[in-house]
C-alpha cells in the first residue's frame, strides 16, 4: 500500500501558520506524504490541490473564524470533482456551536487547541483510505 | 551506600527554561564574576539601562494599561473602548480584522467570512470617525496594530484628530508598522520587502516633521515568539529587525538622533518567569550599546529602549480556561519586574474566541492588582543583583549578539528573511517545543497533565456575520455618496508617487481625505509593486 497523501492548507487571510507547519511535520514524521500549500488559499485552490496531488486527506488550519464559509464551499468543490472519499479534517479555533454543522457537511475530524499531534495521526490512520 | 552527592543528583534534562535553556541548581557570586556593575548593568536611568530607562521606575509613572480590543463594526468596538476607559484603562489599542490588515475591502472575495471576526473592520475614514466617536484623540494615546496598510490607517487617524481639533504635534500613540516580523512570523504582508521598507522610512521621515510625539513603529517580538521562537530568538530577531529599520532610515538620509527616539518595541511576556525578566533587561542593554556604538547616536533618547508587552496568547489553553487567569498574572508580573512601559493582559477565554467584556475587564483588573496591591511597583528593578537574573541577562545578551553577527554576515535582515533563515529557526523551535509537550517533558496544566474530562463549557463571544453585512452596506453607500473623481485623482497620484522616491504620506493623506478605501489605496500600490508570495516550507 502506498503512503497516505495529505494536503495541509491554510485558507483565508490569516497568516498564523505555526499550527499548520507543526502538524505537517508531525504527519510527515509519522510516515505520510505531506503537501503544504502555503498561505491564503481559496477553497478553489485547495480543491484543485487535492485533485492534482491525488490526496487522501485534506487538513485545514483555521483560526480566524471563517470556517463556516470556507468549509461548506470546499466540500461542494470536492464533491463536484468526485473527491467525496477524501477525508477532510480541520484544526484550529472552532466554537462548539459550529461543530455539529461542520460534521453534518462531511468534515470528519475537528481538532481544537491542545490536541496532541499523536491523536491527529491516529485519527487519520484510522479514517483515511489510501487510494489505489 | 550512596553518597550524599549521588542521592542529591538530579535528572538534569528536566531543568531547562521553557525555551530549552539549561538552568543550574544554584547561582552564586562565582557566576557573575565577569559582570562589572557600572559597565554591564548600572543604575536605572543610566547607560546601558539594563535596570530600566527611568531612574524613578514606576514611582514617577506606572506602566500604561493598554488592552488590545476590536471586533465587529466600528460601532461595536467604539462601545467596548468606552467600557475599557470607564473601567480605568489608560490607553487604547486597536485590533483590526484580517481584511483591514491585508488591505482588502469587505467586498473582496478573500474577505469572505473574515469581516469583523478577528478585530474591527475599518474600510475608510468614515469607519475611523465612528471608531473614535466621543473619544478625544488629544486626550488619550492609541496604539494601532497595523502593518502593511499602516500608512493608510495612520493617515485616517491623523485626519480624525484634525477634525476633532487635536494638534498633530501633540497627539501620541503608536502604529505597529513592523513589516519584518510579518515576513518572519505573522505573515500579514502585502508588498515585497523592499517597497515595504520604503513606506516605513517614509513614515519615519513624515513623523519626524509632523507628529514628533508619535511612536512610528513598534518593533515586535511578540509574534515571533507566538510563532514558536525561543526567548533568545525573540530577543535577537526583534532587536536585529530594529537595527535593520535604523539602517534603512540612515540610508534614506534621516538623522538617528531624531527618528530613533520615535521607535518603540513590543515583547511577549511568556511563562518562564526569570527568563522573561532577563530578556527585557538584556534588550535595553543591547539597544543602548548598538545605538551608541554602531550608529553613533548622541541623543540619549535614541539609546533608551521603550517597550510594550503582552502576555503570551500561545500559552493560553482551551482546557480549564480559568487557569489562564493565573498564567496571565504571572506573565504580567514578569513584564512589570522587567520594567515594561505598557502592558496588555490576555483574557481567560482567548484560546476559544475573542474575549467577552467580562473576561477583558478581569484581565485589566489583573494589572491593577499587580500595580496597586502587590507592592512590586515601589522599587526599581527589584531583581537587579540576583546572581541568577544577572547571569541569565548576560547570557541572553551574548546569545543575541551571536545571532546579530550571523545575520550581518548574510547581508542584513531583509536578506536573511529572503533566505528564510529566521522563519526556519522559528519553525524548528516550534516543532521541538511541541515534541517536548507530547513527551511530557514540558507540562501544560490541564492539557498534558492534571487533565479534567467533565468541564462545563464557558460562555464565549460569538461573532456572527451581521458585521460583514453592515460593513458591506456602508461600503456600497460610501461609493455612491463620495466624490469618486477626487478618489480616482488621489489614487492616480499615489500610484505615480510610488514609482518615484517622494514621501508617500502626503499622497495617502489626500486619498484618505477623499474617502478612498484601504483596499483601493493598497491596490494602487499593488499595481506598482506587486504582491509578496512566500515559498511554502515545512
Amino acid at each position: 500500500m502506498r503512503k497516505l497523501r495529505v494536503v495541509i492548507a491554510k485558507p483565508g487571510l490569516d497568516g498564523h501558520d505555526r499550527g499548520a507547519k507543526v502538524i505537517a511535520r508531525a504527519l510527515r514524521d509519522a510516515g505520510m506524504e505531506v503537501i503544504y500549500t502555503g498561505l491564503r488559499q481559496t477553497p478553489e485552490m485547495i480543491a484543485g490541490a487535492a485533485l492534482q496531488e491525488d490526496a487522501d486527506v485534506v487538513g485545514l488550519s483555521i483560526l480566524s473564524g471563517a470556517h463556516n464559509h470556507i468549509a461548506p464551499r470546499l466540500m461542494e468543490l470536492l464533491h463536484a470533482k468526485g473527491l467525496d472519499d477524501v477525508l477532510v479534517v480541520i484544526g484550529g479555533i472552532i466554537p462548539d456551536v459550529d461543530i455539529p454543522k461542520l460534521k453534518e457537511i462531511g468534515v470528519k475530524g475537528i481538532f481544537l487547541p491542545g490536541t496532541p499531534m499523536q491523536d491527529i495521526v491516529d485519527f487519520i490512520n484510522t479514517h483515511a483510505r489510501a487510494r489505489v | 551506600m550512596k553518597t550524599v552527592a549521588e542521592t542529591d543528583r538530579e535528572p538534569t534534562s528536566r531543568f531547562t527554561t521553557i525555551s530549552g535553556r539549561p538552568i543550574e541548581r544554584l547561582y552564586t557570586a562565582a557566576d557573575v564574576a565577569d559582570i562589572q556593575y557600572a559597565r554591564d548593568v548600572n543604575d536605572p536611568g543610566v547607560f546601558p539601562y539594563t535596570r530600566g530607562i527611568h531612574a524613578t521606575g514606576y514611582r514617577g509613572k506606572l506602566w500604561t494599561m493598554r488592552q488590545f480590543a476590536g471586533f465587529g463594526t466600528p460601532e461595536d468596538t467604539n462601545q467596548r473602548y468606552k467600557t475599557l476607559l470607564r473601567a480605568g484603562g489608560t490607553g487604547l489599542s486597536v485590533a483590526f480584522d484580517l481584511p483591514t490588515l491585508m488591505g482588502r475591502d469587505p467586498d473582496h472575495e478573500l474577505s469572505l467570512g473574515e469581516v469583523g471576526k478577528c478585530g474591527v473592520n475599518v474600510t475608510s475614514l468614515a469607519d475611523m470617525e465612528t471608531l473614535f466617536d466621543g473619544i478625544h484623540l488629544g486626550d488619550i494615546t492609541t496604539s494601532m496594530t497595523i502593518n502593511s496598510p499602516a500608512a493608510m490607517i495612520f493617515a485616517m487617524y491623523l485626519v480624525v484628530a484634525e477634525k476633532q481639533g487635536a494638534d498633530w504635534k501633540k497627539i501620541s500613540g503608536t502604529i505597529q508598522n513592523d513589516i519584518l516580523k510579518e515576513f518572519i512570523a505573522q505573515k500579514e504582508y502585502i508588498f515585497p520587502p523592499r517597497p515595504s521598507m520604503r513606506i516605513i522610512t517614509d513614515i519615519f521621515g513624515f513623523c519626524a516633521r509632523e507628529a514628533p510625539k508619535w511612536n512610528t513603529i513598534s518593533v515586535s517580538g511578540y509574534h515571533i515568539r507566538e510563532a514558536g521562537a525561543t526567548a533568545l530568538q525573540e530577543l535577537a530577531f526583534t532587536l536585529r529587525d530594529g537595527v535593520e529599520y535604523v539602517q534603512w532610515g540612515v540610508d534614506a538620509g534621516l538623522d538617528v538622533d531624531i527618528f530613533v527616539p520615535q521607535m518603540s518595541f513590543f515583547f511577549n511576556a511568556h511563562s518562564d518567569f526569570f527568563e522573561e525578566i532577563a530578556k527585557y533587561r538584556a534588550a535595553r542593554a543591547i539597544w543602548a550599546r548598538t545605538m551608541r556604538d554602531r550608529f553613533g547616536a548622541k541623543n540619549e533618547r535614541a539609546w533608551k529602549l521603550r517597550f510594550h508587552s503582552q502576555t503570551a496568547g500561545v500559552s493560553l489553553t482551551a482546557q480549564q480556561p480559568y487557569n489562564n487567569v493565573v498564567r496571565t498574572a504571572l506573565q504580567a508580573l514578569s513584564a512589570v519586574l522587567g520594567g515594561t512601559n505598557s502592558l496588555h493582559t490576555n483574557s481567560l477565554d482567548e484560546a476559544l474566541a475573542l474575549p467577552t467584556a467580562e473576561a477583558a475587564t478581569l484581565a485589566l483588573r489583573t494589572q491593577q492588582v499587580i500595580a496597586h496591591e502587590s507592592g512590586v511597583a515601589n522599587v526599581v528593578d527589584p531583581l537587579g543583583g540576583s546572581y541568577f537574573v544577572e547571569r541569565l541577562t548576560k547570557d541572553l545578551e551574548s546569545g543575541a549578539l551571536d545571532y546579530f553577527a550571523q545575520i550581518d554576515r548574510m547581508g542584513g535582515m531583509v536578506e536573511a528573511i529572503e533566505r528564510g533563515f529566521p522563519q526556519q529557526e522559528i519553525a524548528e523551535s516550534a516543532y521541538r517545543f511541541q515534541q517536548a509537550v507530547e513527551r511530557r517533558e514540558k507540562v501544560i496544566v490541564g492539557v498534558n497533565d492534571f487533565v479534567q474530562t467533565d468541564e462545563p463549557p464557558i460562555e464565549i463571544l460569538y461573532i456572527d456575520d451581521s458585521a460583514s453585512d453592515t460593513q458591506l452596506e456602508k461600503l456600497a453607500k460610501l461609493k455612491r455618496s463620495r466624490d469618486n473623481d477626487s478618489v480616482k485623482r488621489s489614487l492616480d497620484s499615489l500610484r505615480a508617487a510610488a514609482r518615484t522616491t517622494e514621501n508617500l504620506m502626503p499622497r495617502i493623506l489626500e486619498a484618505v481625505r477623499a474617502y478612498a478605501t484601504v483596499g483601493e489605496m493598497c491596490d494602487a500600490l499593488r499595481d506598482v509593486w506587486g504582491e509578496y508570495e512566500e515559498v511554502p516550507r515545512i
